[in-house]
């Protein structure tokens, strides 16, 4: 077995020093060591999506990347995103709109509208499609998905009037 | 230059009805009928769901499975040395350690005549007979640990001739799977009601069809996945379960491990997606409960993506030669029809493989009232992995068939497609009746749902709109498929057969001391809203608000025995059985008040967390205060009377073997003539599901289902090479629908609800799927009309548009 490496990571704005192996990826020591089972794993290939967390601001896919790439970076996960509030509205239209079924998908989904909320604050409905579509949903057929993140698109412009 | 002129407007606003109403059923209905969101789902959106894989257990091991990497092969030695020797490895058994512990199966029906099919054991003993095949578990303290012991498990084999094309599967030349068998024919059937040859001999036209449909998967997003903890101190099995019908799990561990059912418990928290996928007793489920038996301990399995792919049951692998005569006025006189479909090499337990192929006898045909059928089906093994009953079971490929065979008459008689639909299908008046083929249909709407869909897709408009375009170069096509679904089922599909299988569901409802009320149901949530529309028909069956309901799922030891979820059953039979209860819990309730209150229960009624005197409306006890008396001061109430405020009710859908559901879709598609890309504009649909109880998620199961459906006609097929490897086994090169390549979809609904229930509801999980193919096919091939071509091959590739259209090979 190869050596353990020491890394310090931020994950929801508490840090941990923990040690992992090199191969450990970061979702598995999301999961295993820090018990945030929010973040799911559907084909630790990077397909899905499911996976999705947030690194230093940006989303990654956390099959794809090692714990120690982590290492002195900052983590967000559904669970730190939920207790924070900062998308409780997309949240609120997940539910209102029925956007989840099996909700397997639902914590990458969401961090992926975050960054489209945050990236494409005009987007059209078919950039909301486009920017989803490394996120995979088998239950919903995306439509619901796509409401309610126009929903909130919509919503946070005219907080802004 | 190419001009969107479909709208592609929002969907409407949730909590917008639609439907038309219809009766009450209960006094102060508040809930059924109404979009209310979907309670206990704000967890999912936190990140607080359990799926199988958050579950841990101390204690806990892991396993992992060496699979046969060839489609057929004899072991010749299993040695695992090397493997038990790695760090944190528990266990590595074969196939004979593990076949010491569990029983063998062979999944046949006794209705389906003259099926047959080989003894299957959790692991491959001697032979493997397809790529995935588990032949030895590896168990150890982690995962990882597993998984670095697996690389040292040294399995000897020698390959073996495959049967892997279902054309030759019959030839005397192919290798028999299982000699013992004779042959590699599953099970055949036909089915003739006389005079076709006849009656297509003297048709004014007769069309013909050579189909293609691929073999795909279901591609749960949470893959399969359990965890078995045997308790060797109490003789206790449990197991936690990522599955749709707990009891029927429960029932076969019984029977496989010879433990009596009492001693085994099955537990299904959050299902991350199911679709039939998981209804099925899969052989790497048997080996973890074994190896669980086998250590004492419990031991988890989680299945990675590439084991999915080849080890989740795939379906609708058919080959199918059919023809429909018409006559010139429109008339449609009878379809024939050939389907060959290839199983892999075992029929799956306990539902078997055959019933696919059967679903697709009995629907080829089933909107019309033609008057003459005749259907061959031959169902043969392969080795390849095996196919069993997903999402819409039968109805894409018979509907795809049907509806395909319409169209071509159509274009062949120069009518126009919607109007030969409207011409054929069974009138709205006309029931209860049967279908040509046997099928008994108690009531369908299809006139009325042909109405409304010309309506709402503006058919007329969209017409000159498609002409218009194709004058300028753009080939827009517009597709129909005219639907029915079987759902509610009876005892009929699977029980008279001899499959342990409930029909029936049961409800039980408490009434807790605070007012609030329990509702536990054999049927469980995997997604579909299930545990919502209990929570709406229970609030307005017993009359308390909605936010006053717990419902609980998917455990053996806690609900009443059920089926689960499959054939779009859980509305229609299980929103009955929770119906009822809480109607007969609301009765028991007003006795106690009346006991209470010293005067009598015919004048009580509950409202709105009140008991209430029904003429004033008067409140006259909250149910808090009922509760308190009832369970705490017992001392009060008379002698001879004792509060019985849980009731269990059954329901078992008896009346007809199934009851369908019926609708009609409509699909507006371009293809790009020079690239073979197909663009979905936009989709419609009017279904038929009887009383819809949450129009926003009946609209939602319709949407999910239509995009499954159009995956299969579009994107996704299970590619093997000659020798029987899967070629595109992984999330990368199996294509499924994403979000941008779907068109936004328009549902509307037709009410005509089953007299077989109080409640009238039918399922509403399937139908999107069986006609989803059939329309987009129909579309596309409508758009190629100018270049008098057809495309019949399911997925519709780019590559088959361009061989269709002469511009490859």
């Amino acid at each position: 077995m190869a050596d353990l490496y020491p890394i310090k990571v931020s994950v929801n704005g508490q840090s941990h020093q923990c040690s992992v192996q090199p191969r450990t990826h970061l979702v598995d020591f999301l999961r295993d060591e820090l018990g945030l089972k929010g973040s799911h794993l559907g084909c630790e290939h990077g397909v899905c999506g499911a996976c999705t967390v947030e690194l230093d601001g940006k989303i990654v896919r956390g099959c794809l990347t090692l714990a120690v790439q982590a290492d002195g970076g900052h983590v967000q996960t559904i669970e730190g995103l939920s207790q924070t509030g900062v998308i409780r509205d997309l949240q609120e239209a997940f539910v209102r709109r029925n956007a989840l079924q099996c909700g397997f998908c639902t914590s990458g989904m969401l961090m992926a509208a975050k960054e489209l909320l945050e990236t494409l604050p005009n987007a059209s409905r078919a950039e909301v499609r486009d920017w989803i579509s490394g996120n995979y949903c088998r239950c919903t057929g995306y439509q619901a998905i796509v409401d309610a993140i126009c929903d909130v698109l919509k919503q946070r412009k005219e907080a802004l009037v | 230059m190419k001009r969107d002129l479909v709208s592609l407007e929002p969907s409407l606003t949730p909590g917008k009805d639609t439907t038309a109403p219809l009766a009450p059923v209960s006094e102060d209905q508040r809930y059924i009928g109404v979009s209310v969101p979907r309670g206990g789902i704000e967890r999912l959106t936190q990140g607080q769901g359990q799926y199988l894989d958050d579950i841990e257990i101390p204690r806990m091991a892991h396993v992992v499975f060496w699979r046969s990497p060839v489609a057929h092969m004899r072991i010749t030695a299993v040695n695992t040395e090397f493997a038990r020797a790695m760090p944190g490895v528990l266990l590595v058994a074969d196939g004979h350690d593990l076949a010491k512990v569990c029983k063998p199966w062979v999944a046949t029906l006794g209705h389906l005549a003259g099926m047959k099919s080989a003894p299957q054991y959790p692991l491959a003993l001697d032979r493997a007979c397809w790529q995935g095949e588990p032949v030895v578990a590896v168990v150890a303290e982690s995962r990882a640990q597993a998984e670095d012991a697996l690389a040292y498990v040294q399995v000897d084999w020698e390959e073996l001739p495959a049967a892997t094309d279902m054309q030759t599967a019959l030839d005397p030349a192919t290798p028999l799977i299982h000699p013992e068998l004779g042959d590699n024919l599953c099970f055949t059937r036909s089915l003739d009601v006389g005079q076709v040859d006849e009656t297509f001999a003297k048709a004014d036209v007769v069309a013909d069809i050579a189909f293609e449909f691929g073999r795909h998967t279901g591609v749960t997003l949470e893959p399969r996945a359990q965890i078995a903890h045997w308790s060797p101190s109490d003789r206790r099995l449990t197991v936690y379960h990522s599955c749709q019908a707990p009891h029927m799990m429960q029932d076969l561990y019984s029977r496989q491990f010879d433990l009596p059912a009492s001693a085994i418990r099955v537990v299904c928290k959050d299902v991350g997606g199911s679709f039939g996928i998981k209804v099925h007793a899969y052989p790497d489920d048997f080996a973890t409960v074994a190896l669980s038996i086998m250590l004492g301990r419990p031991v988890k399995f989680v299945a990675d993506r590439l084991e999915s792919f080849t080890s989740d049951i795939h379906a609708r692998h058919h080959h199918i030669k059919a023809r429909i005569a018409v006559n010139r006025d429109g008339e449609i006189l009878g379809f024939d029809m050939e389907d060959l479909t290839g199983i892999g090499p075992y029929s799956m337990f306990p539902r078997t493989s055959a019933i696919e192929g059967n679903q697709v006898v009995n629907l080829v045909g089933g909107p019309y009232k033609h008057q003459h059928y005749r259907a061959r089906l031959d169902v043969v093994f392969q080795n390849k992995t095996p196919t069993c009953q997903y999402r819409g079971v039968g109805h894409p490929i018979a509907c795809a068939v049907t509806e395909a065979l319409v169209d071509l008459a159509a274009q062949k008689i120069g009518m126009d497609p919607l109007r030969i639909r409207e011409l054929n299908v069974i009138p709205d008046d006309a029931y209860p009746t049967s279908g040509i083929s046997g099928i008994k249909l108690e009531i369908l709407s299809h006139q009325a749902s042909l109405k409304k869909l010309r309506e709402i897709m503006d058919y007329d408009a969209l017409r000159a709109e498609q002409a218009s375009l194709r004058a300028q170069g753009i080939h827009r096509g517009i597709g129909f498929a005219t639907v029915i679904e079987l759902t509610n089922p009876s005892a009929a599909f699977y029980g008279v057969g001899g499959a342990r299988i409930a029909s029936q569901d049961g409800a039980t409802i408490r009434l807790d001391p605070e007012g609030h009320i329990t509702v536990l149901i054999g049927v469980g949530e995997q997604g579909q809203g299930t545990e919502g529309i209990y929570q709406q028909i229970a609030a307005d069956a017993v009359g308390v608000d909605i936010s006053k309901v717990r419902v609980v799922t998917g455990d053996t030891d806690a609900t009443p025995y059920g089926g689960g979820t499959w054939a779009s059953r859980g509305a229609g039979v299980g929103g009955e059985a929770v119906l009822l209860a809480g109607q007969a819990l609301r009765e028991n309730i007003v006795k106690v008040a009346a006991t209470i209150l010293k005067r009598a229960g015919e004048g009580l009624a509950v409202r709105r967390d009140q008991v209430i005197d029904a003429s004033t409306g008067q409140a006259l006890m909250p149910l808090a205060e009922l509760g308190r008396i009832a369970y705490f001061r017992s001392d009060t109430l008379p002698a001879d009377f004792t509060p019985e405020l849980m009731v269990t009710r059954h329901y078992a859908q008896r009346d007809y073997p199934f009851i369908f559901t019926n609708g009609v879709q409509a699909s507006y598609v371009e293809v790009d003539v020079e690239t073979g890309f197909v663009k979905l504009l936009k989709h419609w649909t009017v279904e038929d599901c009887g009383r819809v109880l949450n129009p926003m998620l009946v609209d939602e199961q319709m949407r999910g289902a239509i995009v499954q459906g159009i995956g299969g006609a579009l994107f996704e097929e299970c590619l093997y090479d000659d020798s029987g490897l899967m070629l595109n086994a992984s999330m990368a090169d199996y294509l499924v629908p994403m979000s941008a390549e779907m068109p936004d979809i328009v549902v509307a609904h037709i009410q005509t609800p089953t007299a077989s229930s109080k409640l009238g509801a039918k399922g509403a999980g399937e139908a999107g799927t069986a006609g989803a193919p059939a329309a987009v096919m129909n579309a596309i091939n409508d758009a190629l009309t100018p270049f008098d071509t057809h495309v019949f091959s399911q997925p519709i590739t780019p590559q088959k548009v361009l061989r269709a259209l002469g511009k490859v090979a």
